[in-house]
């Protein structure tokens, strides 16, 4: 009954939605299941804050390795927590908007998160310049097609690649390394996309099939009934 | 003294003629008929015209769609447009209005089966203009959105396919499916890890459980959690949805439980972390460097901090398999990770770790999808080349009956 229950209302709601699509007397229950969605998502907030002060209490409590993390942690939440809930700072009080400019959650994050999340996007340079690094490297076929398609891309982003081949004629222009960028851009990884995008869509249509058949409960821990 | 008198009567009545001179009478009798219009106007300016109304076309009723063609003084001289609408036999009342330029309002007011009647109003300076009355139309609830017809046939030879795959392997027929290397090193994955003592990572991405990668993620979570209860090795899975927590633990507790050790099972092993995306990002970075896990898993959807998350876990050397449907994050995973799940991979590892026949017998249901749009690639390709390099009139009529089939018309 555990498993039945569930896989019951995963099978109407997935039909009923299906069908909406389709039959216009049903074209809201998708924008409807939405708004459900949203307010169980928000109650589950509560279990979401309760999990991470439950852990990092314990960590403290326990005096687990980098407990002093946790510290600042549970003091970050709980600040954010009372500044947003009684909207400190906000020049209307507690009935104006929670974002309101010159607010202290307003302030918070434009200053604090803001700057960390920018810095944590940054990193990405970084990294993106090791990977790119492995993946260059002419050890294959493959990975020698990638590294020249690569090469040919980044020249074509530059005054310098059109400056090397703007020698060759008008007829055939599509050999200067910019417009060769643009064609493997346009043509060679688009269509690789779409390709993907097109098995993508196959493969929700069998996933979502298997679910509403009820023969895929893997969700619900185990296969048996 | 006469003449005097006549004069200022005159100053006066001219200015106040000259305000009703372009206003059309609209009491509830409702004059239907053009602009009025004084024997002292100096010109009569066009109205808006050829009002029509229909019934908005596979909804639910409720609504009629206006459209008229705009007055030859639009732009220059007009400030809008006033919609009137009327019941059959009752004065009009005005619904909307819309600047000058537009020419079509959607009516979301109406009742259903009852005709209505339409005539717009042009707005100018000093008065309002009135088209001709629309013919009644009656708004209507229609069964099926015949717009959708070719999106519905294609599903059905799409889910047909699936269960009649599905019927054919509950029969016993055999089917193939080709190996993925992803998941085939799933077991040495966490056989690895347990080996070494150390965790198994799993990210689900950062959506939360309305998104179609994280269910996949979730399923495939199930049987790994499944193989490392079995194993005795540890799972750790840190989450930005705080759904996404309580759906893992669930999909955790029962996998320890059917595989006969409830007791191993633990609530840490799924730790909420924060919905902000690069705070998740550092959360999983330290756990990572400081946990040192010996394979790090990361399936579902993905942005920026793929190869965020995928670089980290190559740096502390763990065993990674990636999975995503989003194209864009699929280059960082595979220069980052050993073992990529690409696209339908990712939606079809569940069913190809379960090696039931049934599920796999939906694997091959995909196939003939694809050989649907296989077939329309090339059929599209050859008919706009011969149509457009020979101008061959019957290659342009399969082009337009390729796009009618496979362009949706979202409502």
């Amino acid at each position: 009954m555990k498993r039945t229950i569930p896989v019951i209302i995963t099978s109407v709601v997935g039909t009923v939605l299906i069908f909406s699509v389709f039959f216009p007397s049903g074209r809201t229950l998708g924008e409807d299941f939405s708004l459900f969605f949203d307010i169980i998502a928000v109650f589950a907030f509560f279990l979401g804050g309760g999990n991470l002060v439950r852990i990092h209490i314990t960590k403290i409590y326990r005096q687990r390795p980098d407990w002093g993390f946790s510290i600042v942690t549970l003091i970050g939440f709980f600040i954010t927590l009372t500044v947003g809930l009684f909207k400190l700072g906000n020049a209307e009080g507690i009935s104006g908007s929670v974002t309101a400019a010159g607010s202290l959650l307003q302030e918070i994050f434009v200053n604090i998160i803001t700057p960390l999340s920018s810095t944590m996007y940054a990193l990405l340079a970084f990294y993106v310049a090791s990977a790119s690094y492995r993946a260059f490297r002419a050890k294959n076929r493959e990975a020698t097609i990638l590294l020249i398609a690569a090469f040919i891309i980044l020249l074509g982003r530059t005054p310098f690649g059109m400056m090397l081949t703007q020698w060759i004629p008008e007829s055939f222009s599509i050999l200067q390394i910019p417009n060769l960028a643009v064609w493997i851009m346009n043509s060679a990884n688009l269509a690789g996309q779409r390709a993907i995008l097109i098995g993508v869509g196959l493969g929700v249509v069998a996933m979502s099939l298997r679910l509403i058949l009820g023969m895929d409960r893997t969700y619900l821990g185990s296969d048996s009934e | 003294m006469t003449k005097i008198a006549a004069v200022f009567l005159c100053l006066i009545v001219t200015p106040i003629s000259g305000d009703i001179l372009w206003a059309e009478d609209l009491s509830p009798a409702g004059n239907t008929s053009g602009g009025t219009f004084s024997s002292v106007a100096p010109y009569q300016p066009a109205p808006a015209d050829n009002v029509v109304a229909v019934d908005h076309k596979y909804d639910n009723g409720g609504v009629i769609d206006i459209t008229w063609d705009k007055s030859p003084d639009d732009p220059r001289e007009i400030l809008g447009y006033n919609i009137y609408r009327s019941r059959t036999d009752e004065p009009f009342e005005m619904i909307g209005f819309v600047l000058p330029g537009i020419t079509s309002f959607a009516d979301e007011g109406v009742e259903n089966d009852i005709p209505y009647r339409y005539k717009i109003g042009t707005v100018r300076e000093g008065g309002e203009f009135f088209s001709d009355v629309s013919a009644p139309v009656a708004a209507a609830w229609e069964l099926f959105n015949f717009d959708l017809l070719n999106l519905f046939l294609l599903a059905i030879v799409v889910c047909g396919a699936v269960i009649w795959f599905i019927s054919s392997a509950r029969s016993g027929k055999k089917l193939f499916v080709r190996k993925i290397g992803g998941l085939e090193a799933l077991d040495e994955a966490v056989g690895r890890a347990t080996e070494m003592g150390r965790p198994i990572l799993f990210i689900p991405g950062i959506l939360d459980m309305d998104d179609v990668q994280t269910l996949a993620a979730i399923t495939i979570l199930g049987r790994i959690s499944r193989i490392v209860a079995d194993y005795d090795s540890k799972i750790r899975m840190p989450v930005s949805r705080s759904l996404v927590m309580t759906t893992a633990r669930e999909t955790i507790r029962e996998s320890y439980l059917a595989a006969g050790r409830p007791d191993a099972y633990s609530n840490d092993m799924v730790q909420y972390i924060t919905d902000e995306q690069f705070g998740y990002v550092a959360a999983v970075n330290g756990i990572m460097v400081r946990e040192k896990p010996a394979t790090c898993l990361y399936l579902g959807a993905f942005f920026a901090e793929s190869l965020i998350l995928a670089e980290t876990g190559n740096s502390i050397g763990a065993i990674q398999i990636a999975g995503t449907a989003r194209p864009g994050q699929l280059p960082f995973f595979v220069a980052a990770c050993d073992y990529t799940l690409i696209g339908e991979e990712l939606f079809a590892a569940s069913a190809y770790l379960s090696e039931d026949p049934k599920q796999l017998g939906s694997l091959k249901g995909q196939d003939v999808g694809k050989v649907v749009a296989m077939a329309a690639i090339v059929i599209g390709t050859l008919s706009m080349t011969l149509a457009s390099a020979w101008n061959i009139s019957f290659m342009d009529w399969v082009l337009r009956v390729m796009l009618s089939i496979f362009t949706i018309n979202v409502p």
